[in-house]
């Protein structure tokens, strides 16, 4: 797993749009056959910095390396070693779904990539003869999965790529995913659903304003993170709240609920016992609350978009 | 915690609901869509009409002049180019005012109408937009309704522009107005066509292409109409553009033809409307078949993409420029008659008399080189297109470089045209040959033609470096298009001065076969075109792409 060097690799890198800074000092990693998630909303960089790794835009500072090579410099030589799916995929209309998909994978050649041409084609249940035109949004974006999962590659970035999908082709989209890393595939995953990166990272970078505001393995992550604790006893709560780390304590009619921070946790269990605890359960941080820790209040002034 | 408000405060009173509800919102909506266009359209003509009037006044400043031009006029291809002749034995100003500026400003008209119905009804229902309207509160012939009354205003706004701008030239006022209103109905004649070319087909671009296609045939028939008599024959009447110009504006005023374009109109509405209630919402009346599973090695070829992507428009253009070509062609023998009657016409004009047909076939394919001009501008600008709708990353993460996508775009455009140059000199050689039973014609006029290919290249490598220079100056190629049109057919008419002719490329090209093949301006192009791809090409590597 180890690789003198990861497969993305992004340091204080930034990219102005006149005025815009869209994005500003960011950094990100992505190891060699992980999956890494690439986190934030609408219009916090994530498109931009994608663009800037496929050598479509241009740095104005920083540096960007993907397979050890620059992307604007070397964009050629490494687009044969990776494959993109974009999130709002616009096709040819007058190309057939089959059609475009061969154009978008004009690189591969063969029987083994004839075969995993039908198979995905198969698997997410894509008519290949219906004119692109025709196609539902779900359906333009099972063209270019299929496209991307097809080609035989290192390297797979993905832009939001289960918008518009049902939540059996996300299924399938999953298992996919799962079965590249299985095969020592690197995946650059980037979404704002925070259940899919859950499901399927190795690490997470989350993204917000043009730069990296947390890093790490979804196990340090939730160290960030609160608990839900809820527990019945008669006992009075009061030596809870003088714990630090513990929020929103509520008491009602014998049952307690509160959020106490992930670190906090082990001075908290022996004040439950001594509190004589009845029943008791402590719901796990979701990135749901990570998210919103994050982005929570101040969540509103970010609407600007960046493409 | 009060229930006080008993119903929702945010709705208004329900309204009775008819198939023209919510008209006025829309109304409000293609208004402002379309508002720009508009005023940009208005704006031109009304600034271009006194300033032709003016610029004519000047170089046909007495009766004299008038009469040399008149004579230089009474032939088939002046004929084909301007409009019926009412005046030929007293040709006054304003007589060769109506007769030699109204086509140019019916086409535009009718061009206006085309792209703007073609926008509101079926480019809207195309892009889906149509549909989240048609969820809210809206009749069913509201939109249709609203984008037809809108398309009615553009043409009252242009038509107001022509009159007033014939006004001020010192026109006579009801003879203005004629020449105004029947600019306006052309236009709207030719919107309605829109709209019913628009139920036929599933795509904006099919059906503006189509009704454009329209509007040539109705410039030829008209011209060929006039040609078989001189003011107008059986066949002029089967025209749109024939019924404008019949109304003699400024020689002896009628005004009843404007009542067969009014007619028309309601007619073609009606088509459209009964058309429009066969279909569901985005279908066309034909349904769009099933294609091939996978790619062909065609598609995956270099330059397939691009040859499927522009391929279809260069054959429609080029079938249609043909039978264009082999028309005027045909026409040559009809001029050798009218030169046995006037034998002083060398006298009056540049045009050779012991090679009369040589140099009208030559004028021919310098006028219809600007189709291959055009479709080499827009071919090149389809990859602007690609790039801001994001087609173009997928292409490009497949493995293709950019300067190699480009280079390949630019020489299947060039070979596109290159054949549709080819088409155009043998369709004039065939017309010509026909008429004077001389083969040697089909030949030479291909040849001829072929001198315009340095030409060609040349609009294509600066749209080509301009779209490297970035996406949004691509389409400043298109003033070079109008410009060098501009020139061609009014340049002479106008008296520009020779440095003003001279920017338009295509004035540099020596009419053969009536003159002699002059190499040098070919090489000069042919340099600075290669000299301009690679400069385009070069740019486009070294700038931030649009989109996806």
């Amino acid at each position: 797993m180890t690789s003198p060097e990861p497969a993305v690799h992004v340091r204080d890198l930034t990219k102005t749009f006149g005025a815009t800074r869209a994005l500003d000092g960011f950094d990100l990693t992505v190891p060699h056959g992980e999956v890494t998630g690439f986190l934030g909303p609408n219009g916090a960089g994530k498109s931009t910095t994608i663009r800037v790794l496929l050598g479509l835009l241009r740095a104005s500072s920083g540096t960007a390396r993907v397979l050890g090579r620059d992307p604007w410099r070397d964009a050629v030589a490494i687009h044969h070693r990776l494959a993109y799916v974009p999130g709002d995929t616009n096709l040819w209309p007058g190309l057939t779904g089959g059609e475009a998909i061969d154009v978008l994978t004009r690189g591969e050649s063969g029987e083994r990539h004839r075969r995993r041409r039908e198979e995905l084609i198969e698997r997410f249940e894509l008519d290949p003869a219906k004119r692109a035109r025709t196609y539902s949004k779900g359906n333009r974006q099972k063209v270019a999965l299929v496209a991307a999962l097809s080609r035989d590659v290192d390297l797979y970035i993905m832009d939001e790529p289960t918008s518009g999908l049902d939540p059996l082709m996300e299924a399938i989209f999953t298992d996919e995913v799962a079965r590249l890393r299985a095969d020592g595939r690197t995946v650059l995953l980037s979404s704002h659903i925070l259940a899919e990166v859950e499901k399927l990272c190795d690490t997470v970078t989350i993204i917000r304003a043009g730069k990296a505001v947390e890093s790490g393995t979804l196990a340090e992550l939730r160290h960030l993170t609160r608990s839900t604790v809820a527990a019945t006893t008669d006992a009075d709560p009061a030596p809870l709240t003088r714990l630090d780390g513990v929020h929103d304590l509520v008491a009602e009619n014998g049952r307690l609920r509160f959020d106490v921070d992930d670190r906090a946790l082990h001075d908290v269990l022996p004040v439950l016992t001594a509190l004589g605890v009845t029943g008791l359960t402590i719901t796990p941080p979701s990135l749901e609350d990570l998210f919103l820790r994050h982005y929570g209040d101040e969540l509103e002034p970010v609407t600007e978009d960046a493409s | 915690m009060t229930a006080a408000t008993a119903a929702p405060t945010h709705r208004r009173q329900r309204r009775a609901v008819g198939p023209l509800t919510g008209l006025r919102s829309l109304l409000r909506l293609h208004l402002r869509l379309a508002r720009r266009g508009i005023l940009i359209w208005t704006l031109a003509v009304l600034v271009l009409v006194p300033a032709s009037i003016y610029a004519m006044e000047d170089v046909y400043p007495d009766q004299a002049a008038l009469d040399a031009r008149a004579t230089l006029l009474d032939n088939p291809s002046a004929v084909m180019m301007t409009g019926p002749f009412f005046a030929a034995d007293h040709y006054t100003f304003w007589a060769m005012v109506a007769n030699e500026l109204l086509l140019y400003l019916l086409v535009p008209a009718a061009i206006m109408s085309i792209l703007l119905t073609a926008r509101l009804t079926r480019g809207e229902e195309e892009s889906g937009r149509l549909e989240l309207l048609r969820s809210l509160p809206t009749g069913r012939l509201a939109p249709s309704v609203s984008a037809l009354l809108v398309v009615a205003l553009a043409n009252l706004a242009l038509g107001a522009a022509v009159a007033s701008g014939m006004l001020i030239g010192g026109g006579g006022a009801s003879d203005s107005l004629a020449l105004g209103l029947a600019t306006a109905l052309t236009g709207l004649v030719f919107g309605a066509v829109t709209a019913v070319t628009a139920q036929l087909t599933e795509h904006a671009g099919t059906a503006s292409g189509t009704a454009l296609g329209i509007l040539a045939l109705s410039f030829m028939v008209r011209g060929i109409g006039d040609v078989i008599e001189r003011d107008g024959s059986w066949l002029s009447w089967f025209s749109p553009l024939a019924w404008a110009q019949q109304t003699r504006a400024f020689v002896d005023l009628r005004w009843w033809p404007l009542l067969v374009s009014l007619a028309a109109v309601a007619v073609l509405l009606v088509i459209a409307g009964r058309l429009s209630h066969r279909r569901d919402l985005g279908a066309g009346l034909r349904p769009a078949a099933a294609g091939r599973a996978a790619a062909s090695a065609a598609l995956l070829a270099p330059g397939g993409l691009t040859r499927r992507l522009v391929g279809g428009t260069h054959l429609a253009w080029g079938i249609g420029l043909f039978l264009f070509a082999l028309a005027f062609g045909s026409l040559a023998s009809s001029l050798t008659d009218f030169a046995e009657n006037l034998p002083d016409l060398a006298g009056m004009a540049p045009i050779r008399l012991d090679d009369l047909t040589g140099s009208f076939s030559a004028f021919v394919l310098m006028m219809l080189a600007i189709g291959p001009v055009a479709l080499a501008v827009s071919g090149m600008l389809r990859m602007r297109t690609e790039e801001t709708a994001g087609r173009l990353a997928g292409v490009l993460v497949a493995g293709t470089s950019r300067a190699r996508l480009a280079g390949q775009w630019f020489l299947v455009v060039l070979l596109g045209t290159a054949a549709m140059q080819v088409l155009l000199g043998l369709g004039v050689g065939i017309g010509v040959w026909s008429a004077t039973e001389d083969t040697a014609w089909i030949g030479e006029m291909t040849l001829a033609a072929l001198t315009y290919l340095p030409a060609v290249a040349l609009y294509a490598a600066i749209a080509l470096a301009l779209y490297g220079l970035g996406s949004r100056l691509a389409p400043l190629a298109w003033l070079l298009v109008v410009y060098t049109a501009l020139v061609t057919f009014l340049g002479q008419m106008l008296g520009l001065p020779d440095w003003a002719m001279d920017l338009s490329p295509l004035q540099h090209i020596a009419l053969v076969p009536s003159e002699d093949l002059e190499v040098m301006p070919l090489v000069v192009m042919g340099v600075t075109a290669t000299a301009l791809a690679l400069l385009g090409l070069a740019l486009l590597r070294r700038r931030d792409l649009a989109a996806g």
